[in-house]
């Protein structure tokens, strides 16, 4: 592209209806909208919806859209395939708890039936028995539009806050990230590509990023936390420079100045190198960090001061060198690179939420940008909020539960209670903490879990870590509720009780994350399917009237609310509790608990106002920046950031409060301490595992039933290194077993010229929707399942991190009558026995 | 005549021309009428930076491709141009398309059979 406003002078404005939302052509009827590729993504780009007597024919990528400019993936331009699916829920079923795993066993019922038989066994089984709501337990997915409602559900409907993903360790997705920026500078930091504004690329104080450093994610593919990726190819065209930060060659280390391919988990020491060269060489902006840093002196004077934990080199080039095994040259111009850079801004990845130091490379990743001067200026990272701050998140749970339930979440303070350790701090995040959970699961301690609502969610077969642990304990739950738009494993093995769920284009439905505010339109209806919001109001009606009556009645106030109130507390003089967003956790105080949106609007403004104006509308905040210096970011108005010293603290204080060593530290799981020290444990393991490489085709277990999608990537691969595939004599398209102490599955070798020897990369999520559904091949979810070798109870500080992407293992050729790992686990006891509660 | 014009060093391989393609040209599993080429990665010996590693992707149009005519003829891009997630590609006359081709990258002008 490199020139916009070329782009937008030779659209035809007319031949895509401007000003239109709704049109028909051709015998079509065209709805302009914004929707989630099917089922779901994080991002939502403008669409024109092409129906034919309510049914999705074709898509195609707006291009008045400021937002993505008509671009789509892949899987959006197969959204017809997705929606039309012939296999797709249709009905609420219901199927004995006996007959689980058999999915010929489901018995067609109405929506009434379900509600009443959900009414009923919480009313007997929990309520009657003398449990509190905390003995329910609510499971979401990501992105698919379900971040707040999945929460909310759990919260308002079900009256427990008892809400995560099974088996999900550590909190390890994007949580990290965000708490471990919130500390040190109060709000969340992502690269500037214009998309704050709605000029975008022609924005008259918008400036390319001269260098952009993209660590340990390919955003081309994973679109992840509501970026799109892409959109820094635009900023490449238009000159940045690239730094990779990657053990694995993605489209940016291939076309990067430096490629630093470090050992998975050692991400800090990179970061903690880089502030050593810029401390020691005075390569920070000295303006900013007099203005606008605290404790940069004690941050210079401990990257240098030689420690246990730096092998006595201080955080030397030397040290991350030894540790990560990228040169020590590359390290020093590299870091020279970014700090150097008039704008230089970083884009991070899943592995910071992925390894046990999680929070310190967070830390020491924000403490770049802020040395270096790049936050909140043009082509730096840019400090967002949810756009006119509609902030419904995992707070809502918290805010609507029982009380009592809510004072009994499983939190990682319950966990060391449980373990009899001493807790260090308070619980400080929303979701409830996975291990702890497992902890009750296994235990019933504190209390039983009895029920569990699984809502968008794939569980064992997406990311839930050691998948025979967690089949067997979500099998002990005494009911199960699946909601989900597809018959998927998850649904096959454990409902007894299934919700056919509509798709993002069959839903009314809204979203920020960021910018702008936009609005999904349904265009056509499938089935007896439910949104999740009408999900929330039937449910809600029947389960907590008291409340539902009185605000959320029907879908249309349910939605209105959205808008207004963002489902925060409100009493009627307007005073309440204001969900935080993810610039911080939890929910605060306030005089007036409404949106900048119903502020803006005088309260008049609606979704079919949003839908008609084309479907989006920005906020000034995301729009401007320097926010710190015009008194934007703090609550009471006065420039600074939003900490506790309005300053961006290097060392942080808040992570002492959370109990977290304040100062950052390198440290490994116990798997790579051992290989990397251990020579017998290498003979045996000869591999780090780097896991849940993601493609296009994908989004997580998404997606496998399309055929189009199959077509290009029709099964999982895991790539080996060309001294491997020699070594053991494998060719491309040869099966092998990927296996570990905790379990093993088979993938597809691909061979990848760029690959360090010593490393494979896998893929997650696989089933095959296309076999058999029924136990034990439950659509062979287990056979080709990376976390057959991945463990819970493994965490990092304050329970944050677990090592996903950085396990070890063997491979070996498949051979024809090797045991499948579903059979092996569901009926010849797994492969090893559980270890007992709390341990990996 | 009209071609498609490709700044290649920016294609990412992401799908997105060819899925667009196929969706309007209703093409069955196996059939393209814009199938993607990739070259690498390799490693060119003694080279570092940005020309260390050869990874790229070059987009073929296939018989089945028209140029979208019907939706040029109604002032709408090609679905491949307009979905380029890396917006790379340009639709046009060739002369004009050429002009842009400037030796600082990489550019392929594709020009399809359309007499039939």
């Amino acid at each position: 592209m490199a020139d916009y406003q070329e782009f937008l002078d030779t659209i035809d404005r007319a031949a895509y209806h401007e000003g239109e939302w709704q049109w028909e052509e051709d015998g079509y009827t065209v709805t302009r909208t914004y929707n989630y590729s099917a089922p779901g993504c994080h991002d939502s780009c403008g669409i024109l919806a092409y129906t034919k007597d309510n049914k999705l024919v074709k898509v195609e990528g707006d291009p008045l859209d400021p937002c993505t400019n008509g671009k789509l993936c892949m899987r959006c331009l197969n959204l017809p395939e997705a929606t039309n699916y012939p296999d797709r829920l249709k009905y609420p079923m219901k199927r004995k708890r006996e007959d689980r795993g058999n999915v010929d066993a489901f018995e067609r019922i109405s929506w009434d039936e379900a509600l009443d038989i959900i009414e009923d066994w919480i009313k007997t089984n929990i309520d009657e028995a003398g449990l509190g709501r905390e003995s329910i337990m609510v499971n979401h997915g990501t992105g698919r539009n379900i971040n707040y409602q999945v929460p909310f559900l759990g919260g308002a409907c079900l009256r427990t806050s008892n809400v995560g993903a099974i088996g999900f360790s550590g909190y390890s997705c994007y949580l990290p990230r965000v708490c471990g920026t919130a500390a040190p500078m109060g709000d969340f930091p992502i690269v500037d590509a214009s998309m704050g504004h709605p000029d975008r690329y022609n924005n008259p104080e918008w400036v390319h990023p001269d260098v952009l450093v993209v660590w340990g994610c390919e955003p081309l593919r994973s679109n992840a936390d509501g970026y799109i990726g892409h959109w820094l190819v635009q900023c490449v065209q238009m000159g940045t420079k690239i730094i990779s930060i990657d053990p694995i060659l993605t489209w940016w280390g291939a076309r990067a100045t430096h490629w630093l391919d470090l050992r998975p988990g050692t991400d800090l020491c990179i970061a903690l190198a880089w502030l050593y060269v810029i401390t020691q060489e005075d390569l920070i902006d000295h303006e900013f960090v007099d203005c606008w840093c605290a404790y940069y002196d004690e941050l210079k004077t401990y990257l240098a001061t030689p420690s246990e934990n730096n092998d006595g080199l201080g955080y030397t080039p030397e040290w991350a060198s030894r540790v990560t095994g990228v040169d020590e040259e590359t390290i020093v111009a590299s870091a020279r690179m970014y700090a150097n850079a008039p704008r230089g801004a970083i884009q991070w990845g899943l592995p910071f939420d992925t390894q046990v130091d999680s929070m310190h490379a967070c830390l020491a990743v924000s403490d770049l940008m802020a040395v270096c001067g790049n936050i909140d200026r043009p082509g730096t990272n840019l400090l967002v909020r949810n756009a006119f701050e509609i902030n419904p998140g995992y707070a809502t749970a918290s805010m609507y539960a029982d009380p009592e339930a809510a004072a009994k979440k499983c939190t990682y303070k319950t966990l060391q209670q449980l373990q009899g350790k001493e807790p260090k701090a308070e619980p400080f995040i929303g979701m409830a903490d996975c291990d702890a959970m497992c902890y009750a699961m296994e235990t019933q301690q504190p209390y039983p879990m009895k029920m569990l609502w699984v809502q968008g969610s794939n569980t064992y077969t997406c990311n839930g870590l050691d998948t025979a642990r967690i089949y067997r304990n979500i099998m002990n739950f005494e009911f199960i509720v699946v909601a989900d738009p597809y018959m998927t494993p998850t649904a096959a093995a454990f409902a007894d009780i299934l919700l056919p769920l509509k798709m993002s284009i069959e839903r009314d439905s809204m979203r920020v994350w960021w910018q702008p505010l936009r609005a999904m339109k349904a265009v056509t209806t499938f089935g007896e399917c439910k949104s999740d919001e009408e999900i929330i109001v039937w449910l809600g009606n029947r389960l907590n009237p008291e409340l539902f009556s009185k605000r959320w009645p029907d879908i249309d106030h349910f939605i209105q609310d959205y808008l207004d109130t963002g489902f925060n507390l409100i009493n009627e003089d307007g005073s309440g509790l204001k969900t935080a967003g993810r610039n911080k956790a939890g929910a605060d105080v306030v005089a007036d608990a409404h949106t900048e949106f119903y502020r803006k609007h005088g309260g008049t403004g609606t979704f079919m106002d949003l839908v008609q104006q084309g479907g989006y509308e920005y906020d000034e905040f995301n729009d401007e920046y320097e926010k710190y210096a015009k008194g934007m970011l703090r609550s009471d108005g006065t420039p600074g950031f939003a900490t506790p010293s309005g300053r961006i603290e290097l060392i942080s204080p808040t992570f002492q409060a959370w109990g977290i060593d304040p100062w950052p530290k390198h440290y490994e799981s116990v798997a790579q301490s051992m290989w990397t020290t251990d020579e017998e444990y290498r003979k045996e393991y000869p591999f780090t595992i780097i896991n849940g490489n993601r493609s296009y085709e994908f989004f997580h277990s998404e997606n496998r039933q399309q055929k189009t999608m199959r077509e290009f990537h029709p099964v999982p691969y895991v790539q080996v290194s060309k001294q491997t595939a020699e070594e053991y004599g494998l060719a491309e398209g040869e099966w092998i077993w990927i296996e570990n102490h905790v379990g093993r599955c088979k993938q597809c070798v691909k061979i990848n010229p760029a690959l360090q020897p010593h490393y494979i990369v896998a893929e997650h999520g696989w089933w095959f929707p296309e076999g058999d559904g029924n136990a034990p091949s439950l659509f062979g979810s287990f056979d080709c399942n990376i976390n057959n070798l991945t463990y819970s109870f493994e965490t990092g500080e304050g329970g944050i991190g677990a090592p996903y992407k950085s396990i070890v293992g063997r491979i070996y050729k498949v051979k024809d009558g090797d045991t499948l790992p579903s059979v092996q686990i569901l009926e010849k006891g797994g492969f090893r026995e559980i270890p007992p509660c709390g341990v990996s | 005549m009209n071609g498609i014009l490709i700044n290649y060093e920016y294609c990412t391989g992401c799908h997105s021309c060819e899925v667009a393609c196929k969706k309007r040209l209703g093409l069955p599993e196996g059939e393209f009428g814009i199938r993607l080429t990739e070259t690498g990665p390799w490693e060119y010996a003694g080279k570092s930076g940005e020309d260390r590693w050869e990874w790229s992707w070059v987009p073929v149009l296939t018989k089945a491709c028209d140029l979208c005519a019907d939706r040029t003829d109604a002032g709408k891009m090609p679905m491949c141009v307009q979905h380029c997630q890396a917006w790379c590609m340009y639709h046009g006359e060739v002369g004009e398309l050429a002009r842009k081709m400037d030796g600082e990258t990489r550019w392929a002008l594709l020009t399809p059979r359309l007499a039939r």
